[in-house]
């Protein structure tokens, strides 16, 4: 029930994110969502793709660092008090929340929320059991391709 | 580490002289070579401008009033100044690149070039040279003289050459491997690009038959040869020359690997303060000064190598008895003075050896926009360092950041880059970009 994010190491140079975009494009994998958390000294930038091993193949042979994490989605409705409900849920559990970011699926109706969690497995049985609907890759991209 | 296990053996008599019999040694040398540096015009004038002439030139201690030969001297007299003999005595040149673009060149005579292939298996033989042994030289050749120094060291103690010359990492694996080379010889930073290698292609140990190696031709650390003889299972040891003085063969290490051993009856060695140009106590660090006694083609006074390191007058427990040198710790010139305080780039490849999840490649910039220097670190993560956690990345940042601070006393701003993006070397690595220098 966990889904595989890409995680690349960007350094602080003008054009790289650009040379990264490019690449991805050029080998036909599809940029699901994208996320950039980064210092003024580098970037993690971490991605949701249409084929991440693929993806971490090409940037790899072309100097980026690149690692495939496990992150966790969650779909929710699409207003207030989404992220809350989840955060409640893994507060109770005592797990937290290391990074997260969002996006919204095609028909606007609902978002997934990804996160990261300390305790990744505690974190998927927390959620399911309180009844939060927890994508696989296949629904994920089922949602996007509409 | 290795299994491999070096017994002592000691190539020449000249090696373990009692100091009595070194000091006469020595003394009916200098004074030979003092006769023989009239011959060459620079010379000559500065001995008349100093006052002194050859005969006054009796003792050890009458050295102290001979003036220095600095690179800038040799640089005056390019190419040929500095010659002793006739053009036509001249067996080979070599040259040295120096930073600043152009070399000063240097030259051998027949006689010359057997005392310097005599000098290489000295102390190849200390380090477990022998005749059966196959050495692969990954040095690069040419007006270098790590190369051809080596080649005819090699070749001197009967052993044999597999002349690879720097570059090509995956060439060198498979001569490594096909030919079953025992040791090899390069720079310490090409041994680093050679071990990273094997890494990454997981070559296993026991399809290389490498036992030892003899790294030179730039300073390095003992981080570093923990670091090289844990990934690469070799003994390595450290030697030590420059062209202005012969080449590689002023110095290296015995088996017991605590200090080298430099090679008296040809070399009078002075350390002293860079600045008074007063001899330093023993064990003290500061510039070492070399007079050459037994060279024909250029014999030199007091050659002021701008490289630091201290001396070691206690007999060694291999029975050799001539003094020992430390590692080269810095040089007087790559000296970097950061807010008043003395750094050398050695330092901040001692302190990255010591954070895991860092490789020992690194370059530094120095600035000063605003009167106040700022002092910037690239340095390379590993593969497997690198996490998709900012938290985890900021902590491998500061733990870098402690190292170098601790070392070096100084806070720098450290910038992580990728794996393998910083430059690789083959020869000398170049390490420090000073942006101060241009004003
Ligand atoms: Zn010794």
């Amino acid at each position: 029930m966990k889904l595989k994010q890409l995680s690349v190491f960007l350094e602080n140079k003008p054009g790289r994110l650009r040379e990264l975009c490019a690449l991805l494009a050029d080998n036909g994998i599809n940029m699901i969502t994208i996320s950039l958390a980064d210092t003024e000294q580098f970037g993690i930038l971490r991605l949701i793709v249409s084929d991440c091993e693929a993806a971490k193949t090409i940037l790899e042979a072309k100097g980026f660092v690149a690692k495939i994490t496990e992150v966790i989605a969650v779909e929710v409705n699409d207003e207030p008090g989404g992220l809350r409900d989840v955060l409640q849920v893994e507060d109770a559990a005592g797990i937290s929340v290391e990074y997260m970011y969002a996006f919204t699926i095609k028909s606007g109706e609902n978002a997934v929320l990804l996160f990261r969690f300390d305790d990744m497995d505690k974190a998927v049985v927390a959620l399911k059991s309180a009844g939060f609907k927890v994508l696989d890759r296949v629904t994920l991209f089922q949602h996007s391709e509409n | 580490m290795s299994g491999f296990v070096v017994e002592n053996r000691i190539r020449d008599k000249e090696e373990s002289l009692s100091r009595p019999e070194l000091t006469a040694l020595q003394t009916s040398r200098l004074r030979k070579t003092v006769e023989q540096v009239q011959q060459i015009p620079f010379y000559k004038n500065k001995f008349a401008e100093a006052g002194i002439a050859p005969e006054m030139i009796q003792s050890l201690e009458d050295l102290q009033r001979l003036p220095f030969t600095t690179k800038a001297d040799l640089r005056e007299e390019y190419p040929l100044g500095m010659l002793a003999v006739d053009r036509k005595d001249i067996a080979r040149y070599h040259g040295s690149s120096g930073t600043t673009g152009q070399p000063t060149m240097v030259a051998y005579t027949k006689n010359d070039l057997k005392t310097w292939a005599n000098l290489c298996a000295r102390f190849l033989t200390a380090g477990g040279l022998r005749p059966e042994h196959s050495v692969q030289i990954a040095f690069g050749y040419g007006l270098f003289t790590g190369g051809f120094g080596l080649h005819y060291g090699v070749e001197h103690v009967g052993a044999s050459v597999i002349p690879a010359a720097a570059g090509n990492t995956s060439k060198q694996l498979m001569l490594m491997k096909d030919m079953q080379v025992d040791a090899l010889v390069c720079t310490p930073s090409y041994a680093l690009t050679i071990s990273e290698f094997i890494i990454k292609n997981k070559i296993p140990r026991n399809a290389l038959n490498l036992k030892y190696a003899h790294f030179g031709g730039e300073p390095w650390t003992e981080d570093m040869r923990a670091r090289i003889e844990d990934e690469m299972g070799i003994l390595c040891f450290n030697n030590y020359g420059l062209s202005e003085v012969i080449g590689p063969g002023v110095s290296g290490e015995c088996a017991m690997r605590d200090g080298m051993h430099i090679a008296e009856d040809a070399f009078i060695v002075e350390c002293i303060n860079p600045k008074t140009l007063e001899p330093v106590a023993p064990g003290e660090e500061g510039e070492l000064v070399f007079t050459s006694l037994s060279k024909e083609a250029m014999p030199i006074i007091r050659y002021r190598t701008r490289d630091i390191a201290s001396l070691n007058p206690e007999p060694c427990a291999c029975g050799r008895t001539t003094v020992r040198m430390s590692r080269i710790t810095g040089r007087s010139d790559d000296m970097l003075i950061i807010k008043g305080v003395n750094i050398y780039p050695s330092q901040i490849e001692q302190a990255l050896l010591r954070v895991e999840g860092t490789a020992p490649h690194y370059q530094i910039e120095v600035d000063r926009p605003d009167r106040k220097d700022i002092v910037s670190v690239k340095v390379e993560m590993t593969e497997t360092s690198f996490s998709s956690s900012m938290k985890e990345m900021q902590e491998l940042r500061e733990r870098i950041d402690r190292a170098i601070q601790t070392v070096t006393g100084l806070r720098m701003n450290i910038e992580l880059v990728s794996p393998s993006s910083l430059e690789r070397f083959v020869g000398k690595a170049r390490h420090v970009i000073d942006h101060r220098r241009k004003v």
